[in-house]
């Protein structure tokens, strides 16, 4: 545990009340394939992580773990020391987006107000205080005129922002975040990756971002967490994102070029980011 | 028995003073419930379809049994239950779902010929098999209808809150605890009474004008949740007794006026629904 912890990189004091989230070789899978083999990695509370690798590398498996679907194979999973289980409070989710959900007639306060114990029996009447609840997610994602209108009419950006207010309810102490970027033009991007520091900040709030570029996660990220070949490796920017240790992950040579404040990464036949113009939503 | 009324004309005052009017009635009443109430999730989880389909394996059912003997509900409820859990289990590894749907219900329909043919009846069984005959619904199906109404709402309303979080939320919900599973044949059996009772109303071939036009022109009508699903049951409850009215003072089938005022509620619906969408101005923040 200790050693563990001591693997948490931030020279902080909230570390000496352990890791928020610790994968001990921990090995998953998905549809019957082995997606991470043995893996470890520690990430400290408050921390904000990117998560980043090819299209099936396993980004979205390793969030679901972390909310027992399904537990690991092998190895350890905790989470604030503790181990898996379904329906952990702590946690909160945003799912990566699917084909259909932008076509739907709901208000956007119903959609936010459904995900409020909407695993509890009855009628989905949620009381004064789910309603103060969904109220004031949707104020911290800065979506009060979304609320009364319905997804069909929003924009990639707008649902996104329900879908954080969503994750956001019950005051959760860790955000998985799967893919919130995708789809959406450059300055909406960045409305979303500033919207989510501010609440990990104002909050401290332990945040696991997944996306396909890393540009605009740069000077957000406390750390990057690269998948690839059913391998993990953690670290911060200029320690994971070079040559070496990408290409020794990815298997083939990579090429990192740093433009003024941006970085591009390069396979042997072109950007990796290119992956992202070909996602399977 | 509707032969008893046709002199003409006729004052839709004195509609009451018969049994079958009062009893098509409260039946189109009960049943309305119900088709309303669930249509709107099966409109929401995207079933439409499933819920057609459901309604043809029931033909089988309904034919069989009364080959052997038994009231058309019986078997149709026997049939469209057995499918939808069939259907709920198979969930989304049924990829290619609507042609594998397709083709069982041809099959339905298929058996559901035959068995009329070697019970050699009428065409009239058959008609009202296929296309409802409200007028026609005795005191003992007027009770089964009402036991069966009750069990389905309070299982509807049972489930309705973790219903609606997996439909809109599949993930999240899976990851707060939500069986998917569960939920998705819990639901199907729900329609699947809700599809045997409308066959009741309006038949088995149009269902869909009971369960899914009154659901979806007042998801068009309203953007709020609750007054969507209350305004879907009172639309499914105005249009089954409006046409029971209409079709006593016509004479024409009831069938017919129910499934003309579904298709208007729903025409209007979506026209005004236009309108308001080209009011609405999308501004980008
Ligand atoms: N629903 C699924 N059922 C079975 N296998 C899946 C499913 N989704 C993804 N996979 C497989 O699991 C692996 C990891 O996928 P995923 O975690 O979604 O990757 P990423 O999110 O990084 O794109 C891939 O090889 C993919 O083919
Ligand atoms: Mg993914």
């Amino acid at each position: 545990m200790d050693a563990l912890a001591a693997r948490c990189h931030r020279p902080s004091t909230r570390w000496l009340a352990g890791c928020a989230i610790e994968l001990d070789r921990a090995t998953l899978a998905r549809g019957g394939r082995i997606v991470l083999d043995a893996v470890s990695a520690s990430i400290c509370p408050g921390e904000f992580v990117g998560i980043f690798g090819p299209n099936g590398s396993g980004k979205t498996t390793l969030l679901r773990a972390l909310l027992g679907l399904p537990p690991p194979l092998s190895g350890a999973v905790r989470v604030f020391g503790r181990p898996l289980r379904r329906g952990n409070r702590m946690i909160g989710y945003l799912p990566q987006q699917r084909a259909g959900l932008a076509d739907l007639p709901i208000r956007g306060w119903d959609f936010v107000a459904s995900a409020w114990q909407g695993e509890r029996w009855g009628l989905p009447l949620i009381g004064r205080r789910g309603q103060q609840q969904v109220m004031q997610a949707i104020d911290r994602v800065e979506a009060q005129a979304l609320a009364d209108r319905r997804l069909s009419q929003l924009s990639g950006g707008e649902v996104q922002r329900l879908l954080l207010a969503q994750a956001l309810l019950g005051r959760p102490r860790i955000l998985l975040l799967d893919e919130p970027l995708i789809s959406l033009d450059p300055h909406f991007q960045q409305a979303i990756v500033a919207l989510v520091r501010r609440i990990q900040q104002t909050e401290e709030i332990t945040v696991l971002f997944t996306a396909h570029d890393l540009n605009p996660l740069l000077g957000v990220m406390d750390r990057v967490l690269y998948l690839a070949n059913h391998q993990a490796v953690i670290g911060t920017v200029d320690e994971v994102v070079t040559d070496e240790v990408l290409s020794r992950l990815y298997d083939m040579p990579i090429a990192v070029y740093r433009i003024k404040d941006r970085i591009a990464v390069f396979a042997g036949h072109g950007p990796v980011e290119a992956e992202a113009h070909r996602h399977d939503v | 028995m509707p032969g008893t009324v046709r002199s003409k004309p006729k004052l839709i005052a004195t509609m009451f003073e018969y049994d079958f009017m009062r009893t098509a009635f409260a039946a189109g009443g009960i049943v309305a419930l119900v088709a309303g109430a669930v249509g709107f999730f099966l409109i929401l989880r995207n079933l439409t379809f499933a819920g057609h389909a459901l309604s043809h394996v029931g033909f089988a059912g309904a034919t069989g049994s009364v080959l052997i003997g038994v009231s058309a509900l019986w078997g149709l409820l026997a049939f469209t239950l057995a499918a939808a859990v069939v259907m709920g289990l198979l969930g989304n590894r049924l990829r290619d779902r609507d042609v594998a749907v397709g083709i069982v219900l041809s099959l339905a329909l298929g058996l559901g010929v035959l068995f009329l043919f070697l019970y050699s009846t009428s065409a009239s069984e058959a008609t009202t098999i296929l296309f409802g005959n409200l007028l026609g619904v005795s005191i003992d199906t007027l009770w089964s209808l009402l036991g069966l109404s009750v069990a389905t709402l309070l299982a509807l309303a049972m489930i309705s809150r973790p219903l609606l979080f997996a439909t809109l939320e599949p993930e999240l919900a899976e990851a707060k605890g939500v069986s998917l599973r569960f939920i998705s044949v819990s639901f199907l059996a729900i329609v699947a009474v809700a599809v045997a009772e409308a066959a009741q109303v309006v038949g088995v071939l149009l269902v869909f004008a009971l369960m899914v036009g009154p659901a979806a022109a007042a998801q068009r009508l309203a953007s709020r949740l609750g007054w969507a699903l209350i305004l879907a049951i009172f639309l499914a409850l105005a249009e089954t007794w409006s046409g029971l009215a209409l079709a006593y003072v016509t004479d024409w089938p009831t069938t017919f006026w129910i499934v003309l005022l579904s298709c208007c509620g729903y025409f209007v619906a979506t026209a005004k629904g236009a309108l308001d969408w080209q009011a609405t101005t999308r501004v980008e923040p």
